[in-house]
């Protein structure tokens, strides 16, 4: 069942200035529970706005966004009630860290839920838990991790509300290729336990090939793919034409297709691309 | 909400206001104010108007912002002219209580509305025709003569700069950590004053955070890059005068003379 649909979404910026600009032009999609959509796009395609008015921090100008079948702008009063139920983590989430504690910080979403003293220790530990930190670490002040921890406390604070759709704008960018991983395989566990959506925002297409059961491809506002990673990461041309790429491996295994070599042109990962050689070299008996 | 701010915005353009050297505008500013408020009739103040609507008009802004800027104290304006109507002496025309409404009070009111007007379109023309940059920078070359005095001129011209310099950036940054607040729950639209006031602690602790590291790092970049103060550092754009601010300052000449003279030959009003 579909669980959030954006209809028509369009929003521009500055209207009536000499700055004015569309940062997305009448978008329409429907997300199934438990889908992880990987959304790609070139710088000010317009991915921030969207993931935006997903959980309406901004609210469109025109189009609506459905949740659970109800439009969320149907009582603007209630709009925070939204907020829980959507999550959103912000590119370098690490800057809005400000209580005391980290653990203070973690209970700050669970708080304004107005969830009762016992449910919030519960689940402060538990997205602590979730994100690699110790509780060691829950009694520091914030502003004392190093750089990755500040970005897994910045996380879990999100988590804590129990979204049911978690937002995840570039939450790798600017990490060491360890902790990218392992933040990686952390929301992956996290997304397999509570089995919500999620939605990936990120540059590094080897992260979203991992990932994402949906591509979501935008340039330019507008909404120009939406398919599985094996059918829009084929598309190699029309993605460099939008100043994306494919991942490396992708782009290796097509360039071996090209060469006349009789390869699935949907190769995502090294994994698949190791088993796809092997298998060819066996039927072409060189092994 | 942060961007309906119109006072001290620049706003780039070509016309013959914005090409004249900032040194000689800030000057001819001070000049226009010093007028402004040396206009004691009617036939003097009406030259002034003229003068700062023909200014205004040159600059080639729109005269929507210049409302804008109005917009911001229009309170003032009320508030004062109202206190100057039953300030005046002489002959009341109408009374209630000890409020007394006199012919020079009305006047005196007229005269301290279109001059607080005039001083703000006057002082925002200034500003929404000369970057921030133009601005120090002319300001440093205007106070450059107190360094005989041991004041620290370079220095304070490059504070305000940097100052100018963050205010978007800073005011970016309180956008983006009000959205992310927001998308924790938090609210900032209920409650009494003392709640909205705690409700800003999650957004003034990380902005403050985030303006100290700035201001490190800005001092690394500045000292990676050999910066030592105004000491022997040269300019790559070099402040001439020109035919532009000829005719600006003889333009102002003009006005200042018919001003002068009306004060001298017609009896003050107030």
């Amino acid at each position: 069942m579909s669980i959030l649909e954006a209809r028509n979404l369009s929003y521009t910026y500055g209207v009536g200035t000499p700055f004015e600009k569309a940062a997305v032009k009448n978008l329409s999609l429907s997300v199934n529970e438990g889908e992880v959509i990987g959304v790609i796009g070139h710088t000010g395609s317009g991915k921030s706005t969207f993931v935006q008015m997903l959980n309406g921090l901004i609210k469109p100008q025109s189009g609506q966004v459905f949740f659970d079948g109800v439009d969320i702008w149907s009582k603007p009063k209630e709009i925070r009630k939204i907020r829980f139920k959507i999550g959103m983590v912000f590119q370098y989430p690490e800057y809005q860290l400000f209580d005391e504690t980290v653990y203070q910080d973690i209970s700050f979403g669970p708080k304004n839920k107005g969830l009762p003293e016992k449910e919030i220790d519960r689940i402060v530990r538990k997205s602590a838990k979730f994100v690699g930190l110790s509780d060691r670490l829950l009694k520091q002040s914030p502003f004392d991790l190093s750089g990755g921890e500040k970005r897994r406390a910045a996380i879990a604070g999100v988590i804590a509300m129990d979204p049911d759709v978690l937002v995840l704008d570039e939450p790798t960018a600017g990490l060491d290729p360890k902790g990218r991983d392992l933040l990686l395989s952390q929301i992956m566990q996290y997304h397999r336990e509570r089995k919500n959506t999620i939605f990936f925002v990120s540059h590094s297409m080897e992260d979203i090939a991992r990932i994402a059961d949906r591509v979501l491809v935008m340039n330019g506002g507008v909404l120009e793919m939406l398919d599985t990673p094996k059918k829009v990461f084929s598309q190699a041309e029309k993605l460099e034409s939008m100043g994306l790429r494919v991942p490396q491996i992708t782009k290796i295994m097509l360039a071996l297709k090209d060469m006349g070599y009789d390869i699935d042109e949907g190769i995502l990962t090294v994994e698949q691309a190791f088993v796809e050689i092997v298998s060819l070299l066996k039927k072409e008996g060189k092994i | 909400m942060t961007r309906d701010i119109a006072l001290g915005q620049f706003v780039p353009g070509k016309g013959i206001v914005h090409r004249t050297d900032p040194r000689v505008k800030i000057l001819l500013l001070i000049a226009y104010i010093t007028l402004i408020f040396c206009s004691f009739n009617f036939v003097s103040l009406g030259i002034i108007t003229a003068a700062v609507v023909t200014v205004i008009a040159l600059s080639g802004v729109s005269f929507k912002l210049y409302f804008k800027s109005l917009k911001v104290i229009i309170f003032i304006v009320i508030i004062t002219s109202l206190l100057n109507m039953f300030y005046g002496t002489g002959e009341p025309i109408w009374q209630l209580g000890f409020l007394k409404l006199t012919m020079s009070g009305i006047y005196r009111a007229i005269f301290v509305t279109v001059r607080i007007i005039l001083l703000i379109l006057i002082s925002s023309c200034l500003t929404f025709t000369t970057s921030p940059t133009d601005l120090t920078d002319a300001i440093e070359r205007l106070m450059s003569p107190l360094k005989v005095f041991r004041v620290k001129v370079h220095e304070i011209a490059m504070m305000m700069t940097i100052a100018l310099r963050f205010v978007p950036t800073l005011l970016e940054e309180t956008d983006k950590i009000m959205a992310a607040q927001k998308a924790r729950g938090a609210d900032m639209e209920s409650g009494g004053l003392i709640k909205k006031v705690k409700a800003m602690t999650p957004i003034l602790i990380p902005l403050f955070v985030s303006a100290f590291r700035r201001a490190y790092d800005l001092a690394t970049a500045m000292e990676c890059r050999c910066y030592k103060g105004g000491e022997g550092r040269t300019r790559m754009k070099s402040l001439h005068i020109g035919k532009t601010d000829i005719i600006g300052i003889v333009f102002s000449a003009l006005v200042l003379t018919g001003v002068v003279l009306c004060d001298v030959f017609i009896l003050p009003i107030i």
